[in-house]
């Protein structure tokens, strides 16, 4: 294999990663008003994934640290073609990061309600944001022979946009669900086993929908393959909350992304950008790349940096592996200190 | 305005703005670190109040600094995306090794520092805020080696089927001279930060409880008064690292950057030796340097330029001529260069801005150091300060070297205008790598984004700065609580280790409350 494609499929697996952590978070976050009805809950909720969330965004910049480093042609293309969606998703990670950080910093009502929202919110943008550029880059974006995008700041925006996003926010919002049973006792775990199981099979429809059309476009029998992994992983996780056995849920509702990301960045190799305008415009990874001395040099770092990452990331999980449960709540009137 | 005035607002702005966070996560990160180890190794309770007071500064902070961070992470190819399709090949790999080796070490220790209390061992929760600390500090050697790169860019040649640099040398990237130099004076830099907080905040607490008549025997006092000094201590030892690092920048920008050591002195003419100048009159602000008059310094210029009192400094005049002649009187006439295509090119950074930012930078750390000896000064030997004007002044004072950090920056980043990547004179005339800023934005955005996306992240910043001051500033003036709810040594004071409240609920030993508000806590910690 060329070292082209080894960073194809380094920059898949860091993506992947990386909807697959901050997917619970940012899951978590978007279940704080459906599920959290108290504040205890709300409190435990955010508990949930508080020593988490940062270390989980990392991969997010890693994400788009790797696709910079080693095909700036795509981070040359991608970004200035989604130029306002992108920075409203920067505003929604702005905005979440901080209210993570405020909302125990001061205590009243009103001040945790606010906060509260905000998390949400911002997650809500980043998300739907996240989605919505995901797919736009391996279902097309309106760029001409110089990369460049034509017809306006909103062209970027089309169906395959909406379609990332929607999969994006909603696969999250089940994988938030299946964590919270995993983690946390008591009326959260009741309410998140219910909302998983009333939703898993709706929510994976739009993430199996989006995989299909770019395997339908330039898949092969091994990126159907794959797509067929994941929509079964979709019933075996479907099957294994209903009985409450929350760790192969979770387990298989990774799979679910797991198979996806695998079929949609299998089916796209080597095409980064695909161009709506014309086929002939695709950014190609040949066209995107760095020379191989550069390749050589990060392959060398991320050998010995990322088995590192993983092994101290994976140790922070074990640490906080406990099942939390709500602290008992102050009398009404007063709000639960966080 | 056009896209490229724009962009450059909006970059300076948010790279201003998270250069204000950055210095202070990472000296006090550092320092933070080093009081957390002396509790470790004496167990006196000063020392874990002082972690946890300073600790939760640290952490406010921290978090502005990794959601402005993430601006910058995008930016490059937002608003900059032909910068980073020519600099690719040498650029992305530092950011990218960036977030592997640091980013993800800060965030991961981080996360474990802050909800490990009481659940992890102590000296394994010890390790993982020196954890986090090492990685602020291995990120700000990452992304300073890459804008030292740009600075004076090594380790490349140009690749002629592109026309782009190509990396050949890895190692010279990470060992750049100019890397090495911007590295160690930044830090020192931050650690002034720091030292500057500690100094302000703790001699307005120390005068604050004299004031109430409270004993210095409480532990607080203690705690106060050991932030105050150490704080004193950090701030005239970080000043003097800061001063002999700069010295040595100044060394390099004689060889390397030679219009901006000119710039910086408003230096007209060539001169032999060359005089320092103190202080500028006339119009700067014309751009025209010979109407600049100053009062100076004999001599002091051909030192800071050369080591010596009679080294010759190119002036502004001579230099501007020179690089006309190699780079070109005027820009290409190509439609990559936007409205510059054809227009003439000026070599001459804003005068009025390097010359008074380097001032601005020199003037207000021997400020924040004079601050940081009152401070010594005035609590020896048990001593308490109460002079309103010495301690307000201290507390004002700890914006000083805030100032001097983005003035340092603001210098750096516009004396090398209208070059982003500038060029190496070490390297011959025709193999050099060089880029003009002109060039480098992106030509597929529109002004309009640009000024919406320019206004949306200012008003947001603008708001962000506000509730952060207002916490901090609540935060800090509470202080310590004066409970005297000093753990028992050997114990963590969240209570046993499996309890999962995790730092939440911070319990104080004696308190009738189990559940104490985080407000008037500052054992508290987490969420
Ligand atoms: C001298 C040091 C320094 C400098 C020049 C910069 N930064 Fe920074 N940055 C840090 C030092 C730092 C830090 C100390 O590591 C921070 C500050 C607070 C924090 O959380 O980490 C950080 C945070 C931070 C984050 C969030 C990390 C996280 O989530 O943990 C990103 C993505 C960047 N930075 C990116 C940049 C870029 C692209 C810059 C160039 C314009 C830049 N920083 C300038
Ligand atoms: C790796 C780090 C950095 C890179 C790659 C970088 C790159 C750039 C670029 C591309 C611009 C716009 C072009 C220009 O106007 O010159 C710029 C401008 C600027 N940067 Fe940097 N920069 C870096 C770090 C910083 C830092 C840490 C600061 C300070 C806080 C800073 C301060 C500024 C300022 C003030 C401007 C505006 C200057 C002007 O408009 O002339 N930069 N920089
Ligand atoms: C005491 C005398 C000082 C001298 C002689 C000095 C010298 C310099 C020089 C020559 C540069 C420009 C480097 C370049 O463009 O290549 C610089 C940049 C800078 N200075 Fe200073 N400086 C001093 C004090 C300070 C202080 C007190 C601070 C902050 C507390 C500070 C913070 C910075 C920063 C952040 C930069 C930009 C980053 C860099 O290039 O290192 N400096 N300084």
């Amino acid at each position: 294999m060329d070292l082209q494609t080894v960073w194809f499929a380094a920059v898949a697996v860091l993506w992947t990663g990386f909807l697959l952590l901050e997917g619970f978070d940012f899951g978590v976050a978007a279940l704080l008003p459906v599920i959290g009805r108290k504040e205890a809950d709300r409190h435990l909720m955010l508990r949930s994934i508080g020593p988490l969330w940062d270390g989980n965004e990392v991969w997010l910049i890693t994400a788009a640290g790797a696709v910079f480093a080693a095909f700036p042609g795509w981070y040359a293309t991608w970004l200035p073609a989604l130029y306002l969606p992108f920075v409203l998703v920067l505003f929604g990670l702005i905005i979440r990061a901080v209210a993570f950080e405020w909302r125990h910093s001061h205590h009243t009502a009103a001040w945790d309600s606010t906060w509260t929202h905000v998390i949400t919110a911002g997650s809500l943008i980043a998300a739907l944001g996240i989605g919505a550029a995901l797919g736009a880059t391996t279902l097309g974006l309106p760029i001409d022979g110089d990369g460049n995008r034509v017809g306006g700041a909103f062209a970027g925006v089309g169906w395959p946009a909406l379609l990332g996003a929607v999969a994006v926010l909603a696969y999250s919002m089940v994988h938030g669900a299946v964590f919270l049973a995993l983690k946390t006792d008591g009326p959260v775990r009741v309410a998140a086993r219910r909302f998983a199981t009333r939703w898993a099979p709706v929510a994976a429809l739009p993430l199996l929908l989006w995989a299909g059309l770019v395997h339908l476009r330039s898949g092969t029998v091994v990126t159907a393959g794959l797509w067929l992994v994941a929509a079964l992983a979709v019933l075996v996780a479907w099957t294994f909350i209903r009985v409450d056995r929350e760790g192969p849920a979770f387990t298989a509702w990774a799979v679910v992304m797991l198979g996806s990301a695998a079929t949609i960045f299998g089916a796209a190799y080597p095409v980064v950008v695909p161009s709506t305008v014309d086929s002939a415009f695709d950014v190609t990874i040949a066209d995107a790349s760095v020379s191989d001395y550069t390749l050589t040099v990060m392959t060398w770092a991320a050998a010995v940096g990322l088995p590192i990452v993983l092994g101290y990331q994976a140790w922070t999980y074990w640490v906080f592996r406990k099942r939390l449960t709500a602290e008992p709540v102050e009398p009404a009137g007063e709000t639960v200190s966080a | 305005m056009d896209v490229l005035d724009v962009a450059r607002w909006q970059f300076g702005i948010t790279t201003v703005y998270h250069f204000l966070m950055v210095p202070l996560t990472i000296g006090l990160g550092i320092l933070v670190a080093v009081m957390h180890t002396m509790w470790v190794r004496t167990d006196k309770p000063e020392w874990l109040r002082m972690t946890r007071f300073w600790g939760r500064v640290y952490l406010i902070n921290f978090v502005l600094g990794v959601a402005t961070g993430l601006v910058q992470e995008f930016q490059f190819g937002l608003a900059w995306s032909e910068y980073s399709r020519f600099v690719g090949d040498v650029f992305g790999s530092l950011l990218a090794l960036e977030a592997l080796l640091a980013f993800f070490l800060e965030s991961t220790f981080l996360g474990l520092w802050i909800f490990g209390w009481g659940r992890i061992p102590k000296k394994l929760h010890l390790a993982s805020l020196w954890a986090a600390v090492i990685g602020s500090i291995i990120s700000a050697y990452f992304i300073i080696a890459a804008n030292s790169w740009m600075q004076h860019p090594v380790g490349v040649v140009t690749n002629d089927a592109t026309g782009r640099p190509e990396q050949v040398d890895f190692f010279a990237v990470l060992t750049n001279n100019t890397a090495l130099a911007a590295f160690s004076h930044t830090i020192a830099g931050a650690l002034m930060v720091a030292g500057a907080a500690l100094v302000g905040i703790g001699l307005y607490h120390l005068r604050k409880r004299r004031l109430a008549g409270r004993s210095p025997e409480e532990t607080d006092h203690a705690v106060w008064r050991r932030s105050a000094r150490l704080g004193g201590y950090v701030s005239l030892i970080a000043f003097v690292l800061v001063a002999i690092t700069g010295d040595y920048q100044a060394k390099l920008m004689y060889e390397q950057q030679p219009l901006k050591m000119s710039s910086a002195e408003a230096l007209c003419t060539t001169e032999a030796p060359a005089p320092f100048s103190i202080f500028a009159f006339g119009k700067l602000s014309d751009n025209e340097c010979d109407d600049v008059h100053s009062w100076t310094v004999p001599y002091l210029l051909s030192y800071l330029a050369h080591g010596d009192f009679s080294t010759a400094v190119p002036g502004v005049n001579e230099l501007q001529e020179e690089y006309s002649a190699a780079y070109g009187a005027t820009y290409p006439d190509d439609p990559s260069f936007g409205d510059k295509a054809g227009e003439p090119i000026d070599y001459t950074p804003v005068l009025a801005v390097t010359y008074w930012s380097f001032r601005l930078m020199i003037g207000m750390g021997m400020v924040s150091a004079a601050v940081g000896a009152y401070a010594l000064w005035s609590t020896r030997r048990g001593r308490v300060p109460t002079s309103a004007i010495g301690v307000y002044g201290s507390l004002l004072a700890i914006g000083t070297p805030f100032l001097a950090n983005a003035a340092g920056w603001i210098f750096t980043e516009m004396g090398r205008q209208p070059f982003v990547v500038y060029p190496n004179p070490d390297v011959p005339r025709e193999e050099q790598v060089y880029f003009f800023t002109a060039q480098a934005v992106s030509p597929g955005v529109s002004a309009a984004e640009v000024w919406t996306s320019l206004i949306a992240l200012t008003l947001v910043y603008g708001a962000l700065a506000v509730v952060e001051l207002w916490l901090l500033t609540r935060f800090v003036r509470r202080g310590v609580t004066t409970s005297d709810g000093a753990p028992t040594p050997g114990h963590t004071p969240e209570g046993s280790p499996d309890d999962d409240v995790s730092g939440g609920a911070d319990v104080t030993p004696g308190s009738a409350s189990t559940r104490r508000s985080d407000e008037d806590d500052v054992l508290s910690f987490a969420y």
